[in-house]
């Protein structure tokens, strides 16, 4: 090691809205001032993946593990853990345990990871192509472009069984396969980063944390089935993200990376970025090509699959970004390797944003068949405040919630889908005994409905009755038909739409309805949400009793409907309440009840 | 609707990039985002000698602009705030802080205040849920905002 110490500052998208770009520079000015500047290096990575908790930064070779620092923190870490080398404990991540735990090992979050696409993420300086190389970054390149024939490489992908991670879970191989043995040049190569799951970051956290495991991904992938142009579609959302892939492509192009006969190969291949601009749909992959190309992100009926007419209508191969992460080490370390992790027919890890109601919110990576109460519970730390767990929900707008009784279902593709949700690209949402089941298939729905591109009429006109069916639903004014009702429709869609959204759209109504009818049942026959969520159901009230006349409720109500003497019970005119729920929240004897 | 068209003048930064895209296919979707980028959202001139340079009817260039969300056709407020909408920040209260900042500006979503200073829209997950629930004020992200949070937050845009 070159240097004595190392100081890790997290440069992620979360982390640098809370200041660690001023953390970062402060590090660097007070280790000068220590005078220690060549003792010490420091430097800036990708996410950590325990957002939260941030802005982060690890030392090492000792692992402290610093969490929620300030700018003006730095001082008392160089002075005392850098120069002296005593960890400053207040500042060190604390766990359940409520003792400060100084080595990131220990820290229960990360004890049931295994990092292979967040390989690099929090390790190394995503802008410098030298940092990843050290880490044998371009090493599996090397081996495709010199000691591998291509037919080699799709055997190692498929002794891997390394499946597609954007949520369909088609054979990876197999598509580099069929686009392979099309005779039709040119050919192209795409990476999906348009991550359309709102609530979900996966993909984000490593284009930012190690963009050139993309590029090395792609280059393999042109070699392997002939293609010298890849694109990236990216979410205009992700400056960040943008930013560091366009530094990465040009340190590549200047290595000889990317480009004209790369490493003296013979074989060339760039790639270029290509910016999405707000459309869920063209996170599916025929929309998406369609974009690409400057048009209307429209989907278009499969077959033909992009593999044999994709892009400008040529072979493509179009893959997610945790899909190409992963193939790097899956060349390096062989698919045997691979396969030893996850389960019979999942194989690998699966990296999940993990959010909601959740202790540690964050991105966590782990190998298929762990359990969901693992990753809750173990890794996740709990229900914030302790509240009783109600539902995970997985897949985003395309899956379903899971309850309780299936906590130690593994992991797979095949699982989820039996439980009605998928795996979809990893976002995680946990929920607590105050989310109310029917307003989450509201919200998914309102936001499919808004999504869908109108292009077929189950999509359009069935999304749009369901939602219709939930709102009425979520004010008091549903049947019993109405389930019914909405168990047709759904099916229909799932038949008749399409593509992937209009297809899978139902399942957050459907799911929630097969594991909460009950909860349905609330609404509709007894005119009140068990979660206090839906508006219309719910009135606030201020108990006479309770009530000190303190007037905070009043102060605080936006439309003025809370009246009362001074230290007198106050009373609310319902008429003019609008169900904020503020007097609720703020009062602090107790006094105000929803019902 | 007959208005004259007088052709516009562009940036000098759009001229140049459509220089550079101009015969790259697709080029469309990318020229928009520099547009929007230069002027803030995609002014109905713009479009029009866009449609002439780049040989394309103006009828496409609006279905595509129509398409895609992030494109705006009108022009946002000084401050543009971003408010998410997506699942992790909804869990959270991001609808709360929502409605308390139309309240507190006097003004509703995808609208702009009458000063132009502030425009509010509610946007889709902007990838730091781990912070929900999360609001952006121009490419500031705030995160683990709280209600009583956003009038200081307003005051400190509104200065700049
Ligand atoms: C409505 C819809 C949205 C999708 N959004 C994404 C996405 O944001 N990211 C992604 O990688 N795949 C997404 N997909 C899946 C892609 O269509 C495609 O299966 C994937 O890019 C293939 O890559 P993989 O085999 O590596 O998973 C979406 C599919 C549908 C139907
Ligand atoms: S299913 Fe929906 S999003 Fe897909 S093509 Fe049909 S209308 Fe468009
Ligand atoms: S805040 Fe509570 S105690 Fe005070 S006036 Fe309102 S209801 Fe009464
Ligand atoms: S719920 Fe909101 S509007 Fe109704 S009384 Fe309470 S503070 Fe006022
Ligand atoms: S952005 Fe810093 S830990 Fe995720
Ligand atoms: S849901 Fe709001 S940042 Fe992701």
């Amino acid at each position: 090691m070159a240097f004595k110490s190392y100081v890790l500052v997290c440069g992620g998208t979360a982390c640098q809205s809370s200041k660690s770009e001023e953390i970062y520079k402060n590090f660097i000015a007070e280790l000068e001032a220590a005078g220690i500047k060549d003792e010490v290096q420091v430097v800036k990575t990708g996410c950590f993946g325990l957002c939260e908790k941030g802005p982060i930064a690890k030392v090492l070779p000792d692992e402290s593990f610093y969490v929620k620092l300030t700018p003006s923190d730095t001082k008392e870490i160089v002075s005392e853990h850098l120069v002296k080398g005593r960890p400053v404990k207040k500042l060190l991540y604390q766990g359940e345990e409520t003792k400060k735990l100084a080595k990131i090992e220990e820290i229960g979050f990360y004890q049931k990871q295994f990092r292979i696409v967040l390989r690099n993420c929090g390790v190394i300086n995503p802008e410098d192509i030298n940092e990843y190389i050290a880490r044998d970054g371009y090493a599996a390149l090397e081996k495709v472009l010199f000691q591998m024939t291509p037919e080699q490489v799709i055997e190692q992908l498929k002794i891997s069984g390394l499946r597609g991670r954007g949520g369909a879970g088609f054979p990876t191989w197999l598509k580099w396969n069929f686009t392979k043995e099309v005779n039709d040049f040119p050919k192209y190569i795409v990476c999906n980063a348009d991550e359309g799951d709102p609530g979900a970051y996966m993909d984000r956290s490593t284009l930012e944390g190690d963009p050139h495991s993309i590029l090395e991904a792609m280059t393999i992938a042109g070699k392997t089935i002939g293609s010298n142009k890849g694109y990236i579609y990216i979410r205009a959302e992700y400056p960040l993200a943008i930013h560091r892939l366009e530094v990465a492509i040009q340190q590549a192009r200047e290595l000889g990376l990317l480009g004209k006969d790369i490493l003296g190969s013979g074989f060339d291949f760039d790639i270029e970025i290509r910016l999405g601009a707000g459309a869920f749909v063209c996170g599916e992959e025929t929309a998406l090509l369609t974009s690409i190309e400057g048009e209307r992100g429209m989907p278009k009926p499969r077959p033909p699959f992009p593999a044999v007419k994709g892009l400008w209508q040529k072979p493509t191969v179009i893959n997610n970004v945790e899909t190409w992460a992963s193939i790097p080490v899956i060349i390096l370390k062989g698919g045997a390797w691979f396969a030893n992790i996850g389960t019979e027919k999942s194989k690998g890890t699966k990296v999940f944003a993990l959010t909601g109601k959740i202790k540690n919110s964050g991105l966590v990576e782990v190998p298929m068949g762990t359990t969901l109460r693992e990753i809750i519970y173990d890794i996740g730390g709990g229900i914030i405040n302790d509240k009783k767990f109600k539902a995970v929900q997985t897949g985003g707008p395309s899956g379903g919630v899971i309850t309780a009784d299936y906590l130690d279902t593994p992991i797979d593709y095949e699982n989820l889908q039996k439980l009605g949700s998928i795996m979809g690209s990893g976002g995680m949402i946990v929920m607590d005994e105050d989310d109310c089941m029917v307003d989450i298939a509201k919200f998914y729905l309102g936001f499919t409905v808004d999504e869908s591109c109108g292009k077929c009429a189950p999509c359009r006109v069935g999304g749009r009755q369901l939602l219709d069916y939930l709102e009425k639903i979520s004010k008091g004014k549903g049947t019993r038909e109405d389930i019914a009702k909405m168990k047709q429709i759904g099916n229909a869609m799932k038949r008749a739409s399409l593509c992937g959204l209009g297809q899978t759209a139902p399942n957050p109504v459907l799911s929630t309805i097969t594991y909460f009818e009950k909860e349905y049942l609330a609404h509709i026959d007894d005119k009140i949400c068990p979660a206090g969520k839906c508006k219309a159901l719910i009135t606030y009230s201020i108990l006479p009793e309770k009530c000190i006349g303190c007037g905070l409720c009043a102060r605080r109500c936006p439309v003025n409907c809370i009246t009362g003497e001074k230290r007198q019970p106050h009373v609310i005119d319902q008429s003019a309440c609008i169900k904020c729920g503020e007097c609720y929240s703020v009062c602090k004897f107790g006094a105000v009840a929803r019902k | 609707m007959t208005t004259v068209t007088e052709p516009v003048k562009l940036t000098d930064g759009l001229q140049q990039f459509i220089a550079e895209w101009k015969d790259r296919p697709g080029n469309l979707i990318m020229i928009l985002h520099k547009v929007q980028e230069e002027y803030g959202y995609i002014p109905r001139q713009v479009a029009i000698q866009l449609s002439k340079e780049l040989d394309v009817p103006l009828a496409k260039i609006y279905g595509v602009i129509t398409f895609y969300h992030f494109f705006k056709l009108r022009k946002p407020g000084k401050n543009k705030i971003s408010v998410c909408m997506g699942t992790a920040c909804y869990l959270k209260g991001g609808e709360d802080l929502l409605h308390e900042l139309e309240t507190l500006l006097g003004t509703g979503v995808n609208s702009t205040t009458d000063d132009g200073i502030f425009s509010i829209e509610a946007v889709r997950c902007v990838g730091c849920c781990g912070l929900a629930p999360v609001l952006m004020v121009n490419s500031e992200v705030y995160g683990k905002v709280k209600k009583d949070q956003l009038a200081d937050i307003l005051a400190k845009h509104r200065e700049s």
